[in-house]
Order: structure tokens, then C-alpha cells, then sequence
């Protein structure tokens, strides 16, 4: 078990590593921050004291020593932009983001579950048809379209929202409800056909031959079983709580991590990218990590194959 | 993997649409009759398009829909945006089209080259899928769309690279379950160099997999180009793309809904069309799905 999580965790930091050295290779092989922060007219010679003075005029690799050096004493850059440590820059934006994520992430459990549950129990029903058409729906609508028609209905012609900012909870429901639409859509149809497939198990008609009571066949036998491939599914969200949210964000102006991205990917600021970068992508790892020692909790036969790794 | 024939409960348990498809096999006609739609407005673009795409006419700017000689209305410039839909759909399916190849072409040559040589080239690319797959792919598109500057070919490329793991995965595992079965053997034993065993006899085998798989990364694709387009780093004007058309109808959301709504009707009904499509071939094709 033990040398299971270790080699499990070694290449999720393998798998960090990787994405940090592909970002740092190609964000520093694209074009000139100097010039971009300073102007085209910029003299030669302040161009050549910001190259130095952000260590731009070194060889690649020495660059990327310099820069693992760095990373390994948790020192994440300064901002090129405003000279502020670039991981404070990225962890006060967070709190707005989750802000927005988090309760939709509570909404596409607490709707697109048992939804697809419902589904699938009531096979063929008009309820199950409704929610595969609405599923297939909620997940082929881009946020933008459905952010965007939101806006001009609720805001635009009823006026009943505001339209983008940050300043009351109004403000959230139009985001939080754009950004729960397609994954109650995904989760709906993945609870759905992973209940029918669980459904069709022999376990199942033991248990209510056994003469358990149908309540106790659902929630003792079925659902436990279902939880596996949702709670990957789920996994993948909770990885992409922090990243989600670049277009919502963009289409209400909400300032959080995803306004941060677009902002300084616009301004080339070097660190602050790789920070957020660094950030969303050990978010995910973290989430993946989390999903598979779950596995070993939901499911004891994972468990047994783990040990024997 | 070959079991269907003989797993049981699979009559009780069909493709999640199959319900809808019995009662309705209406909507998966209607979604190929409205992809072949694009696929022809995207062919005779130039043919069936009313105006060119970057001609002004300031007399008769932010005209609604339905007004005589501008169906869909114009855009704050007077652009007629029948025109710079259709234009629009081209470039779209264009990008799409090209990303979607490119990443099934890699997906799938890499997945073969680590069934047919296993050990180190397996692991490597196996590990290069997990790093993929672990790719915050719309942020990384970001930076380098916006770091490099945006251009067609760039575009293509880089939405080439969405998804690919998935096809080197299923080859992958496809290839190395047919060549426990006697007709790779069979050729192998014949003299066939491993390029003709893997696309004259495992690629025609495996394609129809490949093929649900690539039904599944289309919108994706077309949904990602159009929201990087949307976010202003995608297609640059003056071309214009279905995202960039809704990125810039955005600013007239109250005065002039038309240019939004228009090609936003576009994208959400190509993405259905083909989810529809692909989940019943999917239904038709895979042996692998229940």
C-alpha cells in the first residue's frame, strides 16, 4: 500500500514538473516581455537592464536552473507588472473564484445526481427522456451562448440581475448558475447510464430476492456501487475549482483567478503565469490524487489490487 | 471486450439513447441533415454569401433581423451578418475539422507505435498521455495563443493537440487486443512489415472506435476554439469564426441581440447535431459499449 501512494505521488509530481517545464519553455520562447512591458520605443539600453534585471538575457537552461532553484525554496517570482510576490497575487484571487465554483460544484452534485438517479430507476418514463435531452443540452451549450442569453434575459429585458461585478450575493447567481448547467448535464448522464449498468448486476437480484426492501436495494447495493466512475467525474471537477471559471469570469467580470489568467497572459507578466499555472495544475494532480485513494475507500477489491502493486 | 455476444443483461441495458432514438430516430436524421447544411454552407461559402464579409454599409448599421436585403440584420459596422455567419461557419469547421484529424492522425500513431514496441516507448508515451491529460489545456492555449501572436495555422495546430491521448490510449489497448488475435498473427506469420499489419489490417478493425472517439472530441474542439475566439485570442479579425462573432456581439447585447444570437444558434445546434450523431453511432458501431 505504502509503495503504492509513493509511486502514486512521484508521478503526479513528475506529472507537475512536466507541465511547469513545457509553460517555462514556451512562455520564454514567445516573444520579448521587456519590449511588450516597456513599449516598442523603449531605449536599448533599458530594455537590456530589464533583461537583466529579470535574468532574461541568460541562456534558456540557465534560466531554468535558476528558475527550479527557486521553486524549490517555494519562491514563486514577482510580478513583472507591479513587483508583488506572484503567488500572493494568484491566492487573493482564489477566494472569489471558489466563490463561484464551489457552490456550483454543489449544485451539479446536488442536482445532476439525483437526477440521473432518478433516471434510471424510472427507465423509459418521460422524467428519464426529459433529463437526457436536457442533460445532452446542458453539456453541448457553451457557457459563453448560455452565459450571454442568461444576461439578456434576466438582466437585460426583466432586469431582475445585474449583468457582471462583484459587489452583492446577486451578483453570483447569474455565474454560479452558467457554470453548473453543463456539468448537471455530465453528472446527470454519467449517475444515469453507471446506475443502469450497476442495475443490471446479478448482486442486485440477490439482494431483492433476499427480500430486501427496494429502498434498502438502492441505497445499500446500488448506489455504493455507482459511486465509483461519478466520484472520477466528481474528481475532475474538484480539480478544475480553481480554473473553471477563465470564460464565466470574463463574461461577468467577476475578478477572480480566471480575470487574473486572461490578464496577464495579456501582459506577458512571466511569473504571475507560471504561478497560476503551478497552482491549477498541482489542483488538479491533487484532485486525481484524492480520487484515486477514494477508490480504495469506495471500493474494497481496488483496494486489495493496490496492495499488491 | 468481445463479450457482448455473450453478456446477457445487454437488451436490458442499451446505449442511453437508444430509448430516444426508437421513439425519435427523427432527431438523429434532423441533426445530419443540419450538419450536412454546414458542411455545404461551409463549401459554397463564397458562393451563397450575400455580401463580402468585411463590407460596410454605414447607412443601414444595427439593423434588426428580417429587414429586406439583411435577413439576419447588420452588425455596428453594417456588416450584413448572414454573410459573416456563413463565413463564419467555414472557418469554424475549418479549425475543427483540421484539429480533429491532426490529434485522431497523432492520437492514434503514437498508441500503435507503444502497442507494437512496448517497454520504453509504451511508458514514454503513456506518461506524455497523463501529462496531457493533466494540462490545464484552455489556460496553456491562452498563453500561447496570446505569447505568440494568433494565426490560422497556429490554431489548428494547437487544438490538434486537445485530446490526443485519448485516441493513443484506445489504439493503444485496441492494437495490443487484436494482436493476440489469429489475424495479426496470421499476417505477421505471412512477412508483413509492422506498418502494413497496423494500417491494412489493425486500423480498419479498430476504426470504427476511433471514429465514435472522434465524434466525442469535435464539439470539444469547436466548443474550446470558440471560447478562446470569444475570449479575443482565437481568430483574429477581420476573418471571423462563430466565437469571435459572439465575442463581439457581446457589446451590443442590449442595442442589437441579432449578432449574438445568431451564431450562437449555430454552435449550440453543430454541437448537438453531432453529440446526437455520435452517440447513435456509438450505438451502431462500438462493439466495445455494452
Amino acid at each position: 500500500m505504502l509503495t503504492y501512494i509513493l509511486s502514486r505521488l512521484a508521478r503526479a509530481l513528475l506529472t507537475i514538473l512536466l507541465v511547469m517545464t513545457f509553460a517555462f519553455v514556451v512562455l520564454r520562447m514567445s516573444g520579448d516581455p521587456a519590449i511588450i512591458l516597456l513599449g516598442p520605443d523603449a531605449p536599448q539600453d533599458a530594455i537590456d537592464a530589464f533583461r537583466a534585471r529579470w535574468g532574461l538575457d541568460a541562456p534558456l537552461w540557465q534560466q531554468y536552473l535558476a528558475y527550479l532553484k527557486q521553486l524549490a525554496t517555494f519562491d514563486f517570482g514577482v510580478s513583472m507588472r507591479d513587483r508583488a510576490p506572484a503567488l500572493d497575487l494568484v491566492l487573493e484571487r482564489v477566494p472569489a473564484t471558489l466563490a463561484l465554483t464551489v457552490p456550483a460544484l454543489m449544485l451539479k452534485i446536488g442536482i445532476g445526481i439525483p437526477a440521473g438517479v432518478y433516471a434510471a430507476l424510472h427507465r423509459q418514463s418521460v422524467a428519464d427522456r426529459g433529463v437526457i435531452m436536457l442533460s445532452i443540452f446542458g453539456f453541448t451549450i457553451p457557457s459563453f451562448v448560455l452565459g450571454l442569453v442568461l444576461v439578456l434575459i434576466f438582466a437585460v429585458r426583466l432586469d431582475w440581475l445585474p449583468s457582471g461585478g462583484q459587489d452583492t450575493w446577486r451578483h453570483a447567481i447569474l455565474p454560479i448558475v452558467t457554470m453548473s448547467v453543463g456539468g448537471i448535464g455530465i453528472l446527470a448522464r454519467f449517475s444515469r447510464s453507471a446506475m443502469i449498468e450497476v442495475l443490471g448486476q446479478p448482486y442486485i437480484r440477490t439482494a431483492m430476492a433476499k427480500g430486501l426492501s427496494w429502498r434498502d436495494v438502492v441505497w445499500k447495493h446500488a448506489l455504493p456501487n455507482a459511486a465509483v466512475p461519478i466520484v472520477t467525474l466528481i474528481g475532475f471537477m474538484v480539480g478544475a475549482l480553481i480554473a473553471g471559471a477563465v470564460v464565466i469570469e470574463s463574461i461577468f467580470s467577476w475578478p477572480g483567478v480566471g480575470r487574473l489568467i486572461v490578464v496577464s497572459v495579456a501582459n506577458r507578466d512571466l511569473a504571475v503565469v507560471q504561478c497560476l499555472l503551478l497552482v491549477i495544475a498541482s489542483s488538479m494532480v491533487v484532485a486525481n490524487l484524492l480520487v484515486d485513494f477514494a477508490y480504495g475507500l469506495l471500493d474494497p477489491r481496488l483496494r486489495a489490487r493496490a496492495a499488491t502493486h | 471486450m468481445t463479450d457482448t455476444t455473450l453478456s446477457a443483461p445487454a437488451a436490458q441495458a442499451p446505449g442511453r439513447l437508444t430509448r430516444l432514438r426508437r421513439a425519435m430516430p427523427l432527431l438523429v436524421l434532423l441533426s445530419a441533415v443540419w450538419l450536412g447544411l454546414m458542411v455545404l454552407a461551409a463549401v459554397l461559402a463564397d458562393a451563397i454569401r450575400p455580401y463580402a464579409v468585411t463590407q460596410m454599409d454605414l447607412s443601414a448599421r444595427l439593423v434588426p433581423m428580417g429587414t429586406p436585403g439583411h435577413l439576419l440584420g447588420t452588425d455596428e459596422l453594417g456588416r450584413d451578418v448572414l454573410s459573416r455567419l456563413i463565413q463564419s461557419i467555414r472557418v469554424s469547421l475549418v479549425i475543427a475539422f483540421g484539429a480533429t484529424i491532426l490529434s485522431a492522425v497523432v492520437g492514434t500513431a503514437l498508441g500503435f507505435l507503444a502497442a507494437q514496441f512496448r517497454g520504453w516507448v509504451e511508458q514514454m508515451v503513456m506518461a506524455l498521455a497523463d501529462f496531457q491529460a493533466a494540462l490545464p489545456f484552455m489556460i496553456m492555449s491562452l498563453s500561447v495563443l496570446a505569447f505568440f501572436g494568433s494565426s490560422m495555422t497556429l490554431l489548428v495546430c494547437l487544438m490538434g493537440f486537445y485530446g490526443w491521448e485519448r485516441y493513443a490510449r484506445i489504439a493503444r489497448g485496441l492494437a495490443i487486443s487484436a494482436s493476440a488475435q489469429g489475424y495479426a498473427g496470421a499476417v505477421v506469420q505471412l512477412g508483413a512489415r509492422p506498418a502494413r499489419v497496423y494500417l491494412r489490417h489493425i486500423l480498419p478493425n479498430v476504426a470504427s472506435t476511433l471514429i465514435v472517439s472522434m465524434t466525442l472530441t469535435f464539439p470539444e474542439i469547436i466548443l474550446m476554439e470558440s471560447g478562446l475566439s470569444f475570449l479575443g485570442l482565437g481568430v483574429q479579425p477581420p476573418e471571423t469564426s462563430l466565437g469571435n462573432m459572439v465575442g463581439f456581439g457581446r457589446e451590443y447585447l442590449t442595442r442589437a441581440p441579432w449578432i449574438m444570437l445568431a451564431p450562437s444558434l449555430v454552435i449550440v445546434l453543430t454541437t448537438l447535431s453531432i453529440s446526437l450523431l455520435g452517440d447513435w453511432l456509438r450505438d451502431r458501431l462500438d462493439p466495445t459499449i455494452r
